[in-house]
């Protein structure tokens, strides 16, 4: 007697059970069982993650997975952070909301990142989502306060809206502040991040809006909000748990006095950011919020110098992420390495990056000792001006559990400044001890030997971001041929070119996306990229006009290959360059 | 010469690259110039290198298209398909056209190297090819970045993207004085200042750092190289010129001269016609520039545009 699992169950019951699998790898994996599976899981699928906005397109999305609640979309490549990106490539999301508003009427959550958003879209969700819930834009760009005003006005159930680091337009003259657009009624917010926000904000409407969202968990607020004003903000929401003050450059003791008040109040408060222009006198008045901090940034605070912020770190025993100006010094990074103990995150980022001599003390000895002391340390983003391979070394077999590892050493090719030697070994150390390594940055003078570790070791490795470093195509093909988990992989000016690149063609296929600049890659192998695998999209970034006019085998500027199963894009700007665009113009 | 080594390419032995640890890194770079420990072979073993400039069929015969045992649906569905290259360790592997291309063989091909590496030298159209693969230039940007030198003295041009900080944190920076400046000009300290430039008509605006620029000269030339393609008529949809050759004195007369004028929004927000001011005060002033058409720009002060052709 054979069990026939597809009919003998019931729906309803598979359904209940694939709910509680959340983890897109594996309702992926049930997909695959059977149809019925197939067909349950597709339909009850609500959260969708799409890691490349171009792999796929609305209209399959929507095919496949017909009650979608939360949609996550990644647009643009990681490097148009730093500007390599020429603007109008492309990430524009207006597509998918148009698609959505029409399809997802009760989606609930929308996440951006690196996309271009308009006004138009911003009220187009506002409108067209009934319960539209969480708005999250990272690194966006294309819209103004317009936008954000016909959310506030429109969302009724809006919970959060987070716009972190996104570039917004501010048109507040001609509407009355945005902010203002949220309706009286109006008391659901839980989270609302407008650190970017370059404009005053209308503070009356603030404090009002504050003060009647009595879940309100987490505010950052934006530079131009000052402290005394923040004062009064604490005392209305004291059940606070991130905050993110405005700047606080004028020491006033009237000020100083109320805001500490304020603090004592929050007893909630885990998290802090922001400290804009802070005045080193006010430091104080976080003291007592330290013992309970987990989370701490003061990556923008410019004016707090090396003595202020071991005061602090000193105070923070529970802190778990820790993001600072190299101003901290190697010396505060030992005493961060004394007194946190539950330091989970570090990031040290420079105060004066294109000065040409260090201005601070900071070596690789700060994050030796942070290395040393902190035992649950898992994630690093360092920048420094020297490094060697024994404190790389040092660092691997300190912290084997580190799974991400970025290290920029801001001169491009700097030797080991004991020996002067490559960096190669160093690293190899990082991804052969490091065996859950998934994310890792290269900087430093690094020879192809660097690479043959990384594609001997690097076997969990996710993402790779590699600048001025090999010799040869050796390099990218240890790479492409030895790292089987590789997604996403990011080079710029690296003598890497056609060789590797063709010969781990198949491998392009199995990554989200492989990013080239400056290198020796020729137009003649993307375009027999481009042609031979279809399921590639291969975009030559040329913006010196037409690759035709250029012999062949010159090399393209940038190069950025994803796998999609949507095909060619149909809103390439001018200067993106692809097979059929070759094939119209008669150049193939 | 000497005799050819064997090399095994995947599973490196350690005499492969023996000459990288020692060698001196000169801030010149040089592209792979120790071609006998890394050299990769063309073609089936035992044939000649072909010569480099053998254009597609020397790519055809390294594209290796079939043999990923991993396809695109295992990677979404979190299969644990083997990956198997050419040549990987010995293992038996599916070539494309490549043949043995990282095969253990006798190394040959004489001096003629990678094919890579070549091209770098083999466009003698004058097309702005990448020197030696040592900090190339970005073709928008005027003003080029010298190749850093590995013990910096003095103030360095810039690279685009370098080191890698994202845009708000450098404006954020960049508007922050620092405490102990002693440098009347801040140019060291503030890095770097990214304004949006769009232009009338023009589909999608770009982005230029106006610290690279020393005089509205520069930031002007530039400009009009970024936008060439939008004021030449006969632009195909996608916004180039369907013609190559752009004639130079006609940009330069269509940008400073009748059509359009640089205008720019300062930090109070008002629109200003760009050339009034000292250079250093419009950097300090400017947060965004428009490329207006000249008929749009009244309003702004009309003798301020015969100072902007007089000027230079």
């Amino acid at each position: 007697m054979k069990m026939m699992m597809g009919s003998s169950f019931p729906e309803e019951v598979l359904e209940h059970v694939f709910s509680f699998i959340e983890r897109d790898k594996d309702r992926n994996a049930i997909s695959t069982v059977c149809q019925s599976w197939y067909e349950i899981e597709r339909w009850s699928r609500r959260r969708v993650f799409v890691g490349n906005c171009y792999a796929v397109s609305p209209l399959i999305l929507i095919k496949r997975f017909p009650d979608v609640r939360c949609l996550e979309l990644k647009g643009k490549p990681h490097f148009a952070d730093f500007n390599l990106v020429p603007e109008g490539w492309g990430a524009y999301v207006s597509p998918w909301i148009a698609a959505a508003s029409t399809a997802y009427p009760w989606l609930e959550e929308i996440r951006l990142k690196r996309m271009v958003i308009s006004d138009d879209s911003l009220e187009l969700i506002s409108k067209s989502f009934k319960n539209f819930k969480v708005l999250v834009l990272s690194s966006c760009e294309g819209f103004s306060t317009e936008g954000l005003a016909a959310i506030a006005a429109n969302c009724r159930n809006l919970r959060e809206l987070d716009l972190r680091e996104s570039e917004v337009e501010d048109l507040n003259q001609s509407s009355g502040h945005w902010l203002s657009h949220f309706p009286d009624n109006y008391t659901s917010l839980v989270s609302l991040n407008i650190a970017c926000l370059n404009s005053e904000v209308s503070f009356t409407a603030l404090e009002r809006l504050v003060g009647r969202c009595p879940n309100l968990r987490t505010l950052r607020l934006n530079r131009a909000v000052p402290l005394d004003r923040l004062a009064i903000l604490l005392r209305r929401a004291p059940q606070l748990v991130e905050l993110g003050t405005g700047e606080a450059s004028d020491l006033r003791p009237d000020v100083f006095s109320n805001l500490s008040g304020a603090f004592s109040g929050c007893k909630e408060l885990k998290s802090l950011s922001g400290f804009w222009d802070v005045a080193p006198g006010y430091l104080p008045v976080v003291y007592p919020i330290c013992p309970r901090l987990t989370s701490l940034n003061l990556s923008y605070a410019a004016t707090i110098q090396s003595s202020d912020l071991i005061k602090l770190v000193s105070q923070c025993h529970n802190l778990q992420k820790l993001w600072v100006l190299d101003y901290i010094e190697d010396l505060g990074l030992e005493a961060l390495a004394a007194s946190c103990k539950d330091l989970r995150e570090l990031r040290v980022f420079p105060s004066e990056p294109f000065g040409a001599e260090p201005n601070v003390l900071l070596t690789e000895q700060g994050l030796v000792s942070v290395s040393e002391g902190c035992p649950k340390l898992h994630s690093v983003l360092y920048f420094c001006r020297q490094m060697s391979n024994d404190a790389l070394r040092t660092i691997a077999r300190n912290r084997p559990n580190m799974t991400r590892f970025r290290l920029c050493i801001i001169e491009p090719r700097t030797p080991d400044y004991l020996n002067h030697q490559s960096l190669d070994v160093g690293f190899g150390a990082i991804v052969e001890h490091c065996k859950d390594l998934r994310r890792l940055s290269l900087s430093g003078l690094l020879t192809d030997r660097v690479f043959e570790y990384i594609g001997t070791y690097g076997k969990k490795l996710e993402m790779l971001s590699v600048a001025f470093a090999g010799d040869s195509d050796l390099g990218l093909h240890h790479v492409l041929s030895g790292c089987e988990n590789l997604r996403k992989l990011e080079i710029r000016d690296c003598p890497f070119g056609d060789k590797a690149l063709l010969a781990n063609a198949a491998k392009l296929e199995t990554m989200r996306s492989l990013w080239m600049s400056s290198c020796s890659v020729s137009f003649g192998a993307c375009k027999l990229l481009g042609q031979k695998m279809p399921r590639l999209n291969v975009e030559v970034i040329d913006e010196r006009g037409p690759p035709g006019s250029r012999p062949e085998s010159c090399p393209v500027e940038k190069l950025y290959i994803y796998r999609t199963i949507s095909g060619q894009r149909f809103d390439m700007p001018g200067f993106v360059w692809t097979k059929d665009e070759n094939s119209a113009l008669g150049l193939s | 010469m000497s005799v050819p080594l064997e090399h095994d390419y995947i599973g490196l032995s350690s005499e492969a690259v023996p000459s990288m640890e020692g060698s001196e890194r000169s801030s010149s770079g040089g592209l792979n110039l120790n071609l006998k420990a890394t050299e990769l072979r063309l073609g089936l073993p035992g044939s000649e290198s072909p010569e480099r400039d053998n254009g597609v069929g020397v790519l055809k015969s390294l594209l290796v298209v079939s043999g990923a045992k991993r396809g695109f649906s295992d990677a979404i569905d979190g299969g644990s398909g083997k990956w198997v290259l050419s040549g990987n360790g010995g293992s038996e592997a599916e070539l494309g056209k490549g043949g043995n291309l990282f095969s253990p063989r006798g190394v040959n091909g004489g001096g003629k190297g990678g094919g890579c590496e070549c091209n770098n030298q083999n466009t003698g159209l004058g097309s702005p090819v990448q020197k030696d693969g040592v900090v190339p230039p970005q073709s928008p940007k005027p003003l080029q970045e010298k190749k850093p030198q590995l013990s910096a003295p003095a103030a360095k041009a810039q690279v685009v993207g370098w080191p890698p900080i994202r845009s708000f944190r450098k404006n954020s920076m960049a508007t922050h004085s620092p405490k102990n400046d002693d440098d009347a000009e801040g140019k060291l300290g503030s890095g770097c200042l990214y304004v949006k430039v769009s232009m009338d008509g023009a589909p999608y605006l770009r982005k230029v750092d106006l610290k690279t620029y020393g005089s509205y000269m520069e930031l002007s030339s530039a400009l009009e190289k970024m936008f060439s393609c939008f004021t030449i008529g006969q632009c195909s949809s996608h916004g180039v010129p369907s013609r190559d050759g752009l004639n130079e004195s006609r940009l330069m007369d269509l940008l400073s001269g009748s059509e359009y004028v640089l205008t720019y929004e300062d930090k109070d927000g008002d629109w200003m016609l760009v050339g009034d001011v000292p250079w250093e005060m419009f950097t300090d002033s400017c947060k965004r520039l428009r490329i207006m058409k000249s008929s749009e720009a009244i309003g702004l002060a009309p003798r301020a545009m015969e100072k902007c052709k007089n000027r230079n």
